[in-house]
């Protein structure tokens, strides 16, 4: 035993009454220090304060980087336009390290002490899930921006709304038709073995069925694995399309290690840009994705047919036509995902707009007439193309791409139809109450 | 005044100074306050097992998950209301914490941290792998019509504050409690000289696998309240950051005092969310502040207040 053992109720030194007193007080007053800070409403000529969630550190950093470049070439479009309904749009950033508990504190932080007229901007399904039950809560508007099916799925809230991107089950159902005629009706999946995965593997599975195709084999990568050249022997001989979504820095391993078990005689490939953002496509190792395909959100090179709404936002993102930043070429942009920023900015302003929108106590107003939206035309606020927005389902719609691997390039292959995307609603969040 | 006297004012203070704050806080503290109050409930328990037993657990998270998990799944797919849901999350946490102590405290050590971070890791991959129940990564939504406990709607900011302060108030109590009874005091024991208090005659691992579970049950219970009350139940607070936050807060208060935890969880809270407001580049000013902190009251912010001014601090 040491020679001074530590006890838990020692009374050594005496203290007077007047002394704990003083020092309770103290206490309290500077615990209560930080809670001092209160908000101001926000006046009629205020700007219009949009809280934006961004994921500045964590897993999701390289999007949180470029959703911020997004946001903040959008929000100078919008204020050299006049601004919304006359005021300026202020953007307060508060950053969520990709984790849903600080998601769900920064949204409280939106709405209790910063006063934002609306919440924006998360992208890790995660986080979102984790966050949108508070901004319910606090009845903040929700705009997210995350591509997952949570919101069409019904598993979230009135106040949740997605009408910048496309979901995961639309994008993945609108990719069947193409693979099944054109790269092969025989098809492999490979998939890491959570949610994300399991999400691909549902829909793809029954988009390729209903295209008279079959999924040979569901092979599901067990989260955190390093290596996969051991799950390569399980891809049955007569595949014609290996289907692969991977995420995370082990797409790097994936590729390099299925381009060694392959050699020059491959299947067909098909996959999600997702975990291929902010990488350079002519990056080494990544050269067995040499004519493959990829899906993307919005066309990461230049097309040729590019319209002058998808220039003015190229130019306005400060982007070369190879899809990384003018300043630095080696700085690819998140360029498949980041346009869902810029749309659901602009889809923000028509809702403010058309609801008249002075302040929070509009933001009911507000969820309405975003809800009334339906036909969005490609214009410089839809850069990506045409959408439709589902009141009901809170989720938008819109054309997908099909890309191919030339010479190190992502060239467009196909381009599907706002059709192709659709699928019967899964809740009617019109009928929930606010 | 008796020692025990100014133990009970300075407690009793604290949890009369809470509930009244609940009438005068601006919106966003109050939910901030709500929150740090389950966070410190679950430091509470940590500090348990590593403040007053010595053991330095790196895998907490696990019974936080499993007390968030057993009421979250139960309310999910066995359609339970919240009450039995909670004691569903705080049976997890019994059984849980029960097995992991028996397995961990064959090791000492070094290797007992390794343990119950191995078993943390185990834990978090089988949310992940089971993910047709759990939803692995994503998670899911308690939805607010789950949320209803006795007619009480826990989604509501008072009643959420008022739940809140009700687990705070019984974690430190049962935490005050225990370090002035013998059982208690055997644990400090133990954490000063195992070899002499089993010279004593003292059963040791009895009395730590006592303090594995009591800590992994107030861990469970306070992860079921906190899935109940902010209606969101996801793997990420079974992922080793969540281990490593209780060790934080008990680092930074105080360990081996009963306030220490909620101090330190209120100071890392707005070390955090303050510092966030100043720079992006926040988690440097969080670590400059922590390094000072360690060097200049190693004992932690409540323990160096014991050290310097009241003794009798427990």
């Amino acid at each position: 035993m040491t020679d001074s053992p530590k006890t838990t109720s020692t009374t050594p030194k005496g203290i007077s009454r007047r002394g704990a007193l003083t020092g309770l007080a103290a206490g309290v007053g500077a615990a209560s220090l930080p809670m001092w800070a209160r908000y101001t409403h926000a006046q009629t000529a205020a700007p219009i304060k949009i809280g934006f969630q961004i994921h500045r550190t964590g897993i999701g950093a390289a999007y949180g980087r470029w959703y911020g470049r997004t946001t903040d070439a959008a929000v100078k479009v919008i204020n050299d336009a006049g601004g919304i309904n006359g005021r300026m749009v202020e953007i307060v950033a508060e950053d969520d390290g990709t984790d849903p508990r600080r998601g769900a504190e920064v949204v409280e932080k939106f709405a209790n002490q910063h006063g934002c007229d609306v919440g924006f901007g998360t992208l890790f399904s995660h986080v979102v899930i984790g966050s949108a039950p508070r901004a319910g809560e606090l009845k903040l508007p929700y705009f997210v921006v995350s591509e997952g099916h949570h919101v069409a799925s019904g598993m979230l809230n009135r106040y949740t709304l997605q009408p910048g991107i496309t979901d995961v089950k639309s994008q993945v159902q609108a990719m069947a038709p193409y693979v099944a005629n054109n790269l092969g009706k025989k098809v492999t999946m490979i998939f890491p073995d959570f949610a994300f995965g399991h999400d691909h593997r549902d829909y793809f599975s029954a988009a390729i069925e209903a295209q008279g195709g079959e999924v040979l084999a569901q092979i599901a990568i067990p989260p955190a694995e390093t290596s996969f050249t051991k799950y390569f022997p399980k891809i049955p001989r007569d595949t014609e399309v290996l289907y692969h979504v991977m995420v995370g820095p082990a797409v790097l391993t994936f590729v390099k290690e299925l381009g060694e078990f392959f050699g020059p005689s491959r299947p067909e490939m098909f996959g999600f840009i997702d975990s291929l953002e902010a990488v350079d496509i002519a990056s080494p190792g990544l050269e067995f994705l040499e004519g493959t395909y990829m899906w993307e959100g919005m066309c990461r090179e230049a097309q040729p047919d590019a319209t002058e709404h998808a220039a003015f936002y190229r130019a306005a993102l400060g982007v070369d036509a190879r899809g990384a930043s003018i300043s630095d070429p080696t700085d690819v942009s998140t360029y498949g995902h980041m346009f869902g920023c810029w749309e659901t900015l602009h889809v923000i302003k028509a809702g403010m707009e058309a609801s008249g929108y002075a302040g929070p106590d509009d933001r009911t107003k507000l969820i309405e007439a975003v809800e009334a939206m339906s036909e969005m035309p490609e214009s410089q606020a839809h850069p990506q193309g045409a959408k439709l927005f589902n009141g009901k389902t809170h989720q938008v719609f819109g054309h997908q791409n099909i890309s191919r691997v030339e010479n190190g390039r992502l060239v467009r292959v196909h381009r599907t139809s706002i059709e192709d995307t659709l699928y019967p609603d899964e809740v009617d969040y019109t009928t929930q109450s606010f | 005044m008796t020692a025990t006297g100014k133990i009970l004012l300075l407690h009793g203070g604290l949890l009369c100074v809470l509930f009244a704050l609940q009438f005068v806080l601006p919106a966003y503290h109050h939910g901030n306050l709500a929150r740090i109050m389950v966070l410190a409930s679950y430091a509470v328990g940590y500090n348990i097992l590593f403040g007053y037993t010595g053991l330095l657990s790196l895998g907490h998270a696990l019974f936080f998950g499993a007390g968030m998990y057993g009421m979250g799944l139960s309310i999910q797919h066995l359609g339970f209301s919240p009450a039995p849901a909670l004691l569903a999350g705080l049976i997890a946490g019994v059984a849980v914490s029960t097995i992991i102590g028996l397995l961990a405290l064959r090791t000492v050590g070094v290797a007992f941290m390794i343990v119950t971070l191995m078993f943390a890791q185990a834990g978090y991959l089988t949310v992940l792998y089971f993910v047709d129940w759990t939803r692995g990564d994503e998670g899911f939504v308690i939805q607010q019509a789950q949320r209803i406990l006795w007619g009480i709607d826990l989604s509501d900011p008072s009643n959420r504050y008022f739940a809140a302060l009700l687990l705070f108030s019984i974690s430190l109590l049962i935490s005050l409690w225990l370090v002035r009874r013998p059982f208690g005091k055997t644990l400090v024991a133990i954490r000063e000289n195992e070899e002499r208090v089993r010279m004593l005659g003292y059963d040791i691992q009895a009395h730590k696998l006592g303090a594995v579970v009591i800590s992994g049950t107030i861990a469970a219970v306070s992860g079921a309240v906190y899935g109940l009350l902010f209606g969101y139940v996801g793997a990420s607070f079974t992922a080793v950051p969540h281990s490593i936050l209780p060790l934080l807060y008990v680092l930074l208060g105080g360990t081996g005092t009963v306030l220490g935890p909620f101090v330190g969880t209120v100071f890392m809270f707005y070390l955090i969310d303050l510092s966030s407001g100043i720079t992006t580049a926040h988690m440097l000013i969080a670590g400059v502040v922590l390094v000072a902190v360690t060097l200049f009251a190693p004992q932690g912010l409540v323990g160096e207040l014991r050290r310097r001014l009241w003794r009798w601090l427990p």
